[in-house]
């Protein structure tokens, strides 16, 4: 693989000898400071990610019932009200009511928050800068973030309340149930391409805007629809926010937490928005490429150039800045369009919920599934050739037999050997 | 001694003490997914990256799923302890004794020099040749290719097998959950309601 990650660079610029000062450092050491510089850039994401959201949700929400939102805190669009929520919650008292279990209770808030963060360590934020590049990335992060609804069941049980029991049975239901449809909307796409590597997947969809899996085929572009809408409810955001319905239903697994406990949940629930938009926009809508041809060679350019020089480059850096910020924007314009959802759908029943996730999307996506496998066997047979790689069953020989090869020559070169292990 | 596989093997067998030891339902759940969450944690320092990920996906979304029936199906209220007679914790300990027999012999049966050999050609690191990186290998396998073992057979009849197996699960179980047959006197309403009571335990 071409990119060099960034921690793997990082650990050994710190072993080598050469570091001013310290002296050599041991590789353990070099490998956990790599590792912990990494932990503070993504808990950043992790933070800021909430406060905007939040804010962007308060203004929109306003904007939609011809309100204006928050206008004071911090200048004229009170884009300090988060940080103000924040500061209010950390003053209110942390309570936990007698009949709840302790541990379990107090627990429960750190196990979601812990989950969604746990989604942005294999997630590419662009070429190359991914905390951990593994092959089954994608296959981590959704039963990563799976393990969520575990926290909320918890919260649940363990507040010793009806509303909260109910609440939290409601988002079992739901979430266990739109897990299936997730994932398999999320292997449409993994099928044309080959790969669970988020960052191969990135990589792939460079150059112009029809290389995008979402122009794919038609089973790809209907697929992204199904996908959001599945996404929307794993998240459990409007109109498929059951588990809450602050106003209906005497809130759901939450309503005997308070303060800062309560506003984890919330964090948690913002970042998985933002890591499903992520991933959204990584599978189908071209990762950090802008679509736009002259850009993405300009950029892909500037990263080569990088590439060729020793060490650190700023050309390659402002390459991967720009590609990060391109990837930032398109996963927060799908945020806004779940917010924007939510302000305007009205909430279903939860049979309604349940009916929609097995009635209508699990066979919409199965359908789906099966089409996007035997497309490329129709394209095959008519003669027509696709703009991506060729199909699935040709790419598996092929990478079978540049394996082999490697295999008969250990000898060769680092450089070579990766781009064999490499899809094309 | 890596720290990190000290830290994860700590608490994988904390965890499991802690499940015999705890006498509620729930908190049963949650040591059990702390340990079944570090036994991934101890493959994904192995290098065994899909491995991991599907000990999380299933074995810890399975305990998810135990855990709700575990909820609905005993009578409700934290406080709920669980009682265990003498006569099950004898038997209890004896399979746990002949457990612990079994494993003993088969670690003790495993020529662990030769491990070591394989395991140090492995680069130290996080990029992309020295991490795990097992999924294509798998994936070709399962579909009867073996291109790192030059003559061996793939395992695509046991998959096929496993999935044909699974598909059979799912179609009893959808069977199992269908809207009964309706009767003559019975209402029409309770009939569909019945069905849809059913729809939640699709995903386990």
């Amino acid at each position: 693989m071409s990119a060099v990650l960034a921690s793997n660079s990082i650990a050994e610029y710190l072993h080598s000898p050469g570091l001013p000062l310290l002296g050599p450092i041991s590789e353990g050491t070099a490998l956990l400071a790599a590792s912990m510089f990494h932990l503070a850039l993504l808990f950043h994401v992790f933070a800021i990610c909430p406060a905007v959201f939040i804010w962007l949700e308060r203004k929109a929400s306003g904007r939609i019932q011809d309100r204006l939102g928050p206008t004071r805190v911090g200048g004229r669009f009170g884009w300090l009200q988060s940080l103000a929520d924040g500061i209010k919650l950390v003053q209110k008292e942390d309570l936990c009511p007698p009949a709840a279990d302790g541990l379990l209770f107090r627990m429960a808030p750190y196990i979601v928050c812990l989950s969604s963060f746990a989604a942005f360590v294999v997630l590419p934020f662009s070429d190359g800068w991914v905390a951990v590049s593994a092959d089954c990335g994608l296959l981590i992060l959704l039963s990563v973030l799976s393990l969520e609804v575990f926290g909320i069941i918890l919260a649940g049980y363990c507040s010793g309340s009806k509303w909260s029991l109910f609440g939290g049975m409601r988002e079992a239901a739901q979430m266990v149930s739109y897990e299936i449809p997730l994932s398999i909307c999320a292997l449409i796409p993994v099928i044309s391409a080959g790969s669970l590597n988020l960052g191969e997947v990135g990589r792939m969809q460079g150059g112009h805007v029809l290389n995008w899996f979402l122009f794919h085929d038609p089973f790809t572009f209907i697929a992204f629809f199904v996908y959001f809408t599945v996404a929307i409810a794993s998240c459990k955001r409007a109109p498929f926010d059951l588990a809450e319905a602050e106003s209906e239903l005497v809130g759901g697994f939450h309503t005997e937490y308070s303060g800062m406990r309560w506003s984890f949940f919330f964090m948690g629930e913002y970042a998985s928005m933002f890591a499903v938009s992520c991933v959204a926009s990584l599978l189908f809508l071209g990762g950090w490429h802008t679509g736009l041809p002259f850009v993405d060679g300009f950029l892909t350019g500037l990263r080569d150039a990088g590439r060729g020089t020793e060490g650190f480059s700023i050309l390659g850096y402002l390459a991967n800045v720009l590609g990060a910020g391109v990837f930032a924007t398109k996963a927060s314009t799908l945020v806004f369009v779940q917010i924007w959802v939510r302000w305007t759908l009205p909430r279903l029943r939860i049979d309604q919920v349940m009916t929609t996730c097995l009635k209508y999307l699990l066979p919409i996506s199965c359908v789906l599934f099966l089409g996007a496998t035997v497309w490329p066997l129709l394209l095959l047979t008519t003669g027509r050739t696709t703009w991506l790689p060729e199909p699935i069953g040709e790419r598996a020989v092929s990478s079978m037999t540049t394996t082999a090869e490697i295999e008969e020559s250990p000898s060769s070169d680092m450089a070579s050997s990766n781009s064999g292990a490499e899809l094309q | 001694m890596n720290p990190l596989f000290l830290l994860f093997a700590t608490s994988t067998c904390l965890g499991a003490i802690a499940v015999v030891i705890s006498q509620s339902v729930v908190r049963m759940a949650f040591w059990l997914v702390v340990s079944l969450g570090s036994v991934a944690g101890l493959f994904f320092l192995a290098d065994a990256d899909f491995v991991a990920a599907t000990q999380l996906l299933i074995y810890v979304g399975g305990t998810l799923v135990l855990l709700i029936f575990g909820i609905m199906l005993t009578p409700s209220g934290p406080a709920l302890k669980l009682k265990t007679p003498p006569a099950e914790i004898a038997v209890a300990v004896v399979i746990g004794l002949l457990f612990l027999l079994t494993v003993f012999s088969t670690i003790s049966g495993v020529d662990w020099e030769q491990k070591e050999i394989v395991a140090a050609d492995r680069q130290p690191g996080f990029d992309d040749q020295s991490e795990g990186q097992t999924l294509r290998p798998i994936g070709l396998a399962l579909l009867g290719v073996r291109p790192d073992k030059a003559g061996a057979s793939g395992y695509l009849l046991p998959f096929e097998i496993v999935s044909v197996h699974l598909l059979a699960v799912l179609i009893g179980a959808a069977y199992l959950a269908r809207a009964k047959q309706r009767t003559r006197n019975s209402n029409p309403d309770a009939a569909r309601k019945s069905g849809n009571a059913g729809d939640p335990n699709h995903g386990g």
